[in-house]
């Protein structure tokens, strides 16, 4: 972390992925010795374990069923069984952000196959890296509207980075590895292969090789040396110098080095809702996240910068607002290994195409001096000062969400994991938790998935190592989308804490029909929800029900304490707001704080 | 009641001045200039496997690309197929149209074409046989060959430059046009010059454009 990585380094680097890569083709060939592949299902299986997958989430179902079969003798794979195919996704996904390596999920054809489709397209929105094995009726059968029979590859061609439908037993495991390679190098994403049941029945001994991407994928890692030296000396030379860190950070594996890059160059950074945990929030320069439910801070600086060094991110309409007004003053210098975000939204005064822990490197290697931003750097501490998040907690009024999120954060350590879902509960999850270290914030950002967070929750819990925390902050409206998945999570029992911040709404679309559809409240408010604590006991888990401040911190502590999965039931003010709020399309410099000043806009 | 966070409101902060345009781009409000369309013609090899023209296709429409023609053909490798594309876009688009094509896994490569590269397009114009010698004189004048001549209609093959087909299309007009069949522009690079590149365009490849 002090030191810069030196050319030795690589070498070193470059000597274990030697080693490794041996060790995977002596273990390939273990597998191929001790148990040759005799079917096209059993080559899917073996492809995943010789690309080391450990878990699989799925539902069984007819036409997946000789993959499942080949399943049940492999003694490198779990399997969990998840109550739904969108939870199976949204796990996989899950599974994915804290490993850094695709989680794998399987469904049947048709619904099996349909229903993965809100996770696949989450995952793609995300760039999170993903594999998901479909059944599929038999080759003859294919586009006569067999039973079970829907078009995958149609389907799932515009929310996959690449699909494949398998035709041959002898290239299956191969067709896996290259899937699972795609998921996994360059920009992540999600990948599909399609498996007709016959496929999976014929027989083959072709024993699959290493995962590998296709030799038309082209990942590139170093950016161009000049483009390099020019954005490095024009860093050098802003008087109001910020990193805006999103998740290709993370994805990328370059939080030291941007970490690094900050610290030495004192450059303060703001994060994208995904680049959350890429630097620690509690740090001077860390501005926290900036975009429509921002800091004001980061806002702030974002407006006011005058040169921009954005790393991994797609610069989305929540960040940006309106495109006119988004950090109107700055040169923007873009780092990200997708050539195609380069310039899509924000023109880019210096295209970086390249990994980010590469490009991070070679900037602070052109770097030839730290920039000279104290004043800028006493402004954006000022604007910290200026724009406080703090909220008050009327002992006469319902409980403030805010403080249930402070409280858990209190109550756990620095390594927890969070997942949510959407809406409200997100924001405050996001703004009020200080997150220190990446894939502990696990979210739907693009899609905007409701009913994202328990299932995710299963995921984080099956990739985490056995000591740390997972909690999920849930919305009585997100929570209901996917509750079903408590039947996995008792079933395997997982240790989650699922806290469900119930305002008896789905409160976002209640805080946007009140500022912007003249409170007309129509189909956001709930009449009636179920008691959540009772609901979770009815599954097997523990339930709590809290509704005032003084049992908040002794619940908390109960359910982290009870080692299997809890719901708790928080029965929060529902006139809670997040603010600050940049209304949809506007200017980031003129989020607003409060009721009255969405008014002024 | 006020709720909400404290600080200063919306208008009472220091705000910058500056602007940029809706491709993204820093502008000086006083030479601001709408981005003009262009016509780009621009060619891809492809892996020639089952679906790839449905992904192609379907990319341009989910992301709202103007696409004017598109061609797939055979190449001299069985592998392989060409893709030709005329776009009309603002420079940006064009460019986004490049990158997103690139990106396709089943995509070797793709570049856009010269401004002199060759360019062809066939068409099939079916018109009246009444007036059947001038109907052949006006073939003739555009290098159009007869294909078909019976049942009172003739139906002429014409190749060349989209300008050239065009200006065929008016001229045959006063016969009375029954039915046009037209396929897009296909196009090579003239010379050794290859005409999509081993490697697909990285944006380092960029020229500083502002």
């Amino acid at each position: 972390m002090s030191e810069p990585a030196h050319a030795v380094e690589t070498d070193e680097e470059q000597a274990d992925e030697h080693t490794t890569d041996d060790a995977r083709a002596a273990e390939r060939d273990r597998r191929a010795e001790e148990s040759p592949v005799t079917s096209g299902a059993e080559a899917v299986v073996r492809a995943l374990e010789n690309a080391g997958v450990e878990h699989v989430f799925g539902v069984q179902g007819g036409a997946i069923m000789p993959v499942y079969d080949a399943l049940y003798d492999s003694e490198e794979i779990t399997h969990v069984t998840m109550a739904h195919e969108q939870g199976a996704a949204h796990a996989a996904d899950a599974y994915g952000i804290v490993t850094g390596e695709p989680g794998t999920c399987m469904a049947t054809s048709g619904p099996g196959a349909t229903n993965l489709v809100t996770g696949l397209a989450d995952a793609d929105m995300d760039s999170d890296p993903m594999i998901a094995l479909t059944g599929q009726v038999a080759t003859d059968m294919v586009g006569n509207d067999a039973f079970q029979e829907t078009d995958t590859i149609g389907v799932t061609t515009p929310v996959t980075k690449a699909n494949y439908f398998a035709d041959h037993a002898d290239t299956i495991g191969d067709t896996v590895g290259t899937a699972f390679a795609l998921a996994r190098d360059g920009r992540q994403g999600p990948t599909l292969v399609d498996l007709p049941k016959d496929v999976t029945q014929n027989e083959t001994d072709h024993e699959p090789g290493e995962a590998e991407t296709p030799d038309t994928f082209d990942v590139p890692n170093e950016a161009d040396e000049g483009i390099v030296r020019d954005a490095a000396d024009a860093i050098a030379a802003a008087d109001r110098p910020l990193i805006l860190a999103g998740g290709g950070v993370i994805k990328g594996d370059a939080v030291d080095e941007l970490r690094q890059f900050a610290y030495d160059h004192e450059i303060p950074v703001v994060t994208t809702m995904p680049g959350i945990g890429s630097m620690p929030e509690d740090h001077d320069l860390c501005l926290e996240w900036a975009g429509m439910h921002g800091t004001g801070y980061a806002n702030m600086a974002i407006t006011h910068t005058d040169f921009l060094f954005a790393i991994g991110t797609r610069f989305d309409d929540r960040l940006t607002g309106n495109i006119e007004t988004f950090a109107p003053e700055a040169e923007v210098a873009h780092v990200d290994i997708d050539p195609a975000e380069i310039s899509k939204n924000i023109h880019a005064d210096y295209p970086l195409v390249g990994d980010a822990a590469t490009v991070l490197d070679q900037v602070y290697e052109a770097l030839p001096r730290s920039p000279d931003a104290e004043e800028w750097r006493e402004q954006c501490l000022a604007w910290q000062d200026q724009y406080p998040m703090e909220y008050t907690t009327p002992e006469d009024e319902p409980i403030k969400p805010e403080f249930v999120v402070e409280a858990v954060d209190e109550a756990t350590a620095d390594d927890t994991i969070v997942t949510t879902g959407v809406g409200q509960h997100q924001m405050w999850a996001s703004q009020y938790w200080t997150f220190r270290e990446p894939r502990t914030w696990v979210s739907s950002h693009g899609l905007g998935t409701m009913g994202y967070g328990l299932p995710s929750a299963i995921g984080a819990r099956v990739a985490a190592e056995d000591d740390r925390t997972v909690v999920c902050f849930d919305g009585d409206g997100s929570f209901l989308m996917t509750q079903q998945g408590l039947s996995v999570a008792v079933r395997e029992n997982l240790d989650i804490n699922v806290f469900v911040l119930n305002n008896a709404a789905v409160g976002m679309v209640r805080q946007w029909q009140d500022a912007f559809y003249e409170e007309r409240r129509m189909a956001s408010e709930y009449p009636w929800v179920p008691e959540f604590d009772l609901l979770a006991e009815a599954f097997g888990a523990r339930g709590f029900r809290v509704e005032e401040y003084d049992d908040v911190a002794d619940t908390v502590e109960k359910a982290l304490a009870y080692d299997g999965p809890s719901v708790i039931d928080v029965h929060i003010d529902p006139s809670a707001n997040v603010y600050p709020m940049v209304p949809s399309g506007g200017d980031n410099g003129r989020f607003a704080l409060k009721d009255e000043h969405l008014e002024e806009l | 009641m006020s709720r909400g966070l404290q600080g200063p409101g919306p208008h009472d902060r220091p705000h910058p001045e500056g602007r940029r345009n809706d491709q993204g781009f820093r502008i000086d409000p006083v030479t601001e200039a709408e981005p003009e369309t262009r016509r780009a013609v621009v060619s891809a090899l492809v892996e020639h496997e089952p679906g790839v023209l449905a992904k192609v296709s379907g990319l341009f429409a989910r992301r709202q690309f103007n696409i004017e023609e598109l061609t797939v053909g055979a190449i001299q490798n069985d592998d392989y197929a060409r893709i030709t594309l005329v776009v009309e876009e603002p420079e940006p688009g064009i460019d986004q149209v490049e990158k997103q094509l690139a990106k396709l896994v089943p995509v070797v490569s793709v570049n856009e074409l010269g401004t002199d590269a060759i360019q062809r397009e066939i068409a099939l114009v079916k018109v009246d046989g009444e007036e059947h010698s001038e109907v052949l004189s006006t073939a003739e004048m555009y290098d159009g060959t007869v294909v078909d001549s019976t049942g009172g209609t003739v139906t002429i093959e014409l190749t060349g430059s989209e300008r050239k087909i065009e200006a065929a299309l008016d001229t045959f007009e006063r016969f009375g046009i029954r039915e046009i069949a037209r396929a897009g522009t296909v196009a090579l690079e003239r010379g050794a010059e290859e005409t999509a590149r081993k490697r697909p365009p990285a944006a380092t490849d960029e020229t500083e454009d502002t």
